[in-house]
This record gives C-alpha cells, structure tokens and sequence, in this order.
C-alpha cells in the first residue's frame, strides 16, 4: 500500500517536472532563436553598409546580399509554428499574415523579378525592415532574458510609427515598378483553354494585392498603437469585439 | 406569488463580485425566470449585439445571389464575356446539365430555409451577413464564369464522367434532403424529449450509423461531384473550403453530442464515415 501511494507522488512529481522542463526548453529554444535572428539582421545591416560604402551605390546591392535575406527572412516561418504550439501568446493568424507578406515581397517580387532589384524602394523597404527587425528580436532575447533596457522597449514602439508607412510605401512602390515586367512576361500566369478550366493572371494578383493594403494596413497600425498606448502609458483600451 | 429583484448592469462595465467567477452560456428566448438556478436576486447583464437580421432572411439573401449570378453567367449576360459571345449559348451538353445542377442546389436550399429548417437562436450580426454573402455570391460568380466561358472545356473523361458525378450528386442531393428532414423531426419534439439523430428506414439516413451530421457529409458529396462533372479547379478549390468550414462545424455538433449524450453510439465520426 504505502510503495503504491510513493509511486503516485513520485508520478506527479516527474509530470510536474515534465511540465517545467518543457517550458525551460521552449524557453531556450525561444532565447537562442531571437538571438539568432538579431545576429542575422545585423548582418545584413552591416552588409548593406559596407556594399553601400564601398560601391557608392545601390545598384546590385540587393544581390550582393539576396542569399542572407531569403535564409533568414524565410527561417521566420518558425515563428508561425511557435504562436500555433503556444510556447508564443500571439494570434496564429495575425504572424501568418505579417510573416507570409514578407514572404511573398522577397520570394515572389524581388526574388523572381530581376529587372527591379535595382530600384530605389527596394533599399527602402530593405532599411525599413533591417531596423524593424533588429530592434524586435532583440526585444524578444532581452525579455526572455529578464533583462529588458528601457531604450529598446522604446525603440520597439515608437520607431514603427515612422517605420512602418515608409515601409509600406517600399514595398507598394516595388511591386508598382514590378507590373510592367510581370505583363510583359506572363509570369505565373495561366490563361485559357485548359484541362482545368481555370485562369489565373498574376498581374491583376499583384493589382490586388496592391489594393489590399489598403484596408489591412490601417488595421494593422492602429493596432499597433493600442499596443503602444497598453506596453507605454498602462492604459486599458476596450476593443470593440464582434 | 414571490417577487425577484432584477438588477442590469452593463455587460462590459460589469463589476464580479469577489471570489466569484462568471460561467454560463446566454439565455434561450424562452427561459422563464422563474425557473433559473439563482436566488432572489438575479443579476442579468446585457450587451448591444448590434443590427441583426432574422436568420431565414439571412439565408435567402445568401442563397438568392448564387442563384441568379450563375444563371446570368449561363446566358452569357453581354459584358461577361467578349461581345461577339454575348447572349450565346454553349456548344457542350455539360454546361447546360451543370446550370441545371447549382440552379437546383440552391433552389432547394431556398425551399428547405423557407418551409424546412426550424431555427434556434433568432438573429445574425449584421456584419457576418455582409461577409457571408460576399463569400456566397463571390464564388458563385467565380465559379459559374470559368463553366460558362466560351473557352470551356469538357471533361477529360467525356460522358462517362459526367453521368456517373451526375448520379452522385442526384444521391447526395436527396441524401442531403432526407437528413434535413430527419433533423426537423427531431426538433418537433422540443426540448422535454431531447435525443441525438438515429437512422431510420430510410436509405439516407443509414450514414447516422457512421457520422454524426450526414448532411455535411452529403453537401461535400454534392459539391464533389458537381467538381468531377465540370472538371472545373476553381470548382474543386470552393468544395475544399466548404469542406473545411463544415469539418469545423461538425465536429463542434459531434463534441455536443458526446457531452450531452452518455449512450451515444461510439462508432460515430464527425464528417467523413471511420476517418474524420
């Protein structure tokens, strides 16, 4: 009787410890990833400098790092599988959304159109997107070390109300100067008869996509706001729920 | 007589008593108060749910749009497609029997919402309507413009693959039918003699011995073989994404079922007979 009740306890006590050791090593899982993704952009950023410095120009910049940026932009997709896991308390839905338009920016613009690697608004929404993630997972690595210093809190939520338009106007401006070729070369693009009965054209795609920040961008900046009013200032903002 | 004493509060502003954690879900229409689990006092909070609408308007203007886009499609409406097609007709059989198809589905949803279904909350948010007939009319349109296109092409497989996706759909369309009605036998009895679905002698009705909503079952067979009868992808894609709505949905009814139900049977599956 009293082996069987020892065994319960000694039972618990290994679950419990499952339990925390679980949450120690998603805890270092997180830790070394943001720091690993800090040490990436700050490659890059580095590397946009001294090609920048060196050559005097933006022209072939994007190449020169192009291989950098799709490792670490595409490694991002990690972060989905962590909010879905739950070892991250942020919606699945919105870091799907925000890390799939990166995707689709480096993958399917910049990436497979090679005629607009060379504009102007792709160093733009590079910077813009170099700085943003910098200051954001290194926010991360400080938090999950308990450690967090004022300025980068700071930095974190104020720099995106300057960062994010000009961003977002990179990007937009890219995908302008990218329809001309896209039309030109029927890219990804499927037309009828076929077997299938479908069509797609990517450049009305891009058309839409286009027009599509329109309403997500407001969303998504004003919700970032509220979450700088919360994280600064303590205030409680009731959201209207559906 | 014995009085109770009903105090409203607002629902977001509410202040909980300590110690003291709000559960439950909203009231039914036709709770009594009398008859509620609370003392004297009953505290009952209210939330503006913003404009609704009746849930049988609800899905006449959600079905009504597929309906008639697909047949403008059908008669090739001038404007839809190049001018030199304006007002023609296709030269393929398929095409015809395929309007034939989704002009019936969505008359017998209209026919089913008007004197079948038998609705338990009352209303709908505004704003889903808004969003669900955009989904509904959308893909109708999508859908009914690639079948009726001047370029369309017939499927692969000829006559044999129409006509056996035609005898598929006929079946699950009955199939689909039969259940409802099942269902709303079922409801007649209210809420004294409250039992789960149980097949019956009709034919349909034996897929209750393998899932618990065979009405979501038979609509992904409708749509599945009107998929194979046009041979059409965008078709294929609108089946994938009601099948993963009406997955979701079935499987919430299956969990209700277990939790209210203690003898329910242990065979049933959610959607698809032994897999989901």
């Amino acid at each position: 009787m009293a082996s069987s009740e020892e065994d319960g306890t000694v039972e618990e006590k290994e679950n419990n410890n499952k339990k925390r050791t679980k949450s120690t090593l998603a805890t270092a899982w997180l830790t070394f990833y943001n720091i690993a993704m800090t040490a990436g952009w700050l490659v890059l950023a580095m590397a946009m400098t001294r090609f920048y410095i060196q050559k005097g120009t933006h022209k072939g910049l994007y190449r020169s790092i192009a291989r950098t940026l799709k490792f670490f932009q595409t490694f991002a997709l990690v972060e989905v599988g962590h909010c879905a896991i739950g070892i991250v308390r942020t919606s699945v839905i919105v870091t799907g959304v925000q890390v799939c338009s990166r995707i689709f920016m480096v993958w399917f613009i910049t990436n497979s159109i090679r005629q607009i690697q060379s504009e102007e608004s792709v160093i733009l929404f590079l910077v813009v997107w170099t700085m943003t993630e910098i200051i954001r997972y290194s926010y991360y690595t400080f938090k999950l070390l308990n450690h967090l210093p004022y300025f980068i809190k700071w930095a974190r939520y104020n720099l995106f109300i300057v960062l994010y338009p000009v961003g977002v106007v990179g990007e937009l401006l890219t995908i302008y100067a990218a329809l001309p070729f896209v039309r030109r070369s029927g890219m990804y693009s499927m037309r009828l008869p076929n077997k299938y009965n479908v069509s797609f054209d990517y450049y009305y795609c891009l058309i839409i996509v286009m027009l599509s920040y329109i309403p997500l961008f407001p969303q998504l900046y004003f919700h970032m706001l509220r979450q700088r009013r919360r994280m600064l200032h303590g205030e409680v903002i009731v959201e209207k729920d559906d | 007589i014995f009085f109770l004493q009903v105090e409203v509060l607002d629902a977001k502003t509410r202040e909980q008593p300590p110690g003291y954690v709000l559960k439950g879900k909203s009231l039914r229409d036709d709770e009594i108060l009398q008859n509620l689990p609370v003392g004297t006092t009953a505290t009952m909070y209210f939330k503006d749910l913003g404009p609704q609408l009746g849930w049988t308007m609800v899905f006449l203007a959600e079905y009504i749009g597929p309906l008639l886009s697909y047949l403008l499609f059908y008669f090739r409406i001038p404007y839809f497609y190049s001018n030199r097609y304006a007002l023609s007709s296709s030269p393929h059989p398929v095409v015809t029997l395929a309007c034939v198809c989704h002009t019936f589905h969505y008359t017998k949803r209209l026919i089913e919402t008007i004197f079948v279904h038998r609705f338990s909350h009352g209303t709908m948010p505004l704003r889903t309507i808004v969003k669900n007939c955009a989904y509904y009319w959308g893909f109708s349109a999508w859908l009914a413009y690639y079948i009726n296109h001047p370029l369309y092409t017939p499927p692969s497989y000829g006559e044999l693959q129409v006509n056996y996706a035609l005898i598929l759909f006929v079946m699950c369309e009955m199939g689909n039918f039969s259940i409802h009605l099942t269902l709303n036998k079922l409801r007649g009895d209210g809420p004294k003699g409250r039992r789960f679905p149980m097949p019956n002698k009709n034919p349909f009705t034996w897929l209750f011995f393998f899932v618990s909503c065979p009405n979501y079952t038979y609509e992904v067979g409708a749509w599945v073989s009107f998929s194979i009868m046009t041979q059409c992808l965008p078709v294929a894609f609108y089946t994938l994404l009601g099948f993963i709505q009406m997955t979701i949905w079935a499987k919430g009814k299956h969990r209700a079922y277990i939790r209210e139900f203690k003898d329910y049977p242990s065979l049933r599956v959610a959607i698809i007979p032994l897999i989901l």
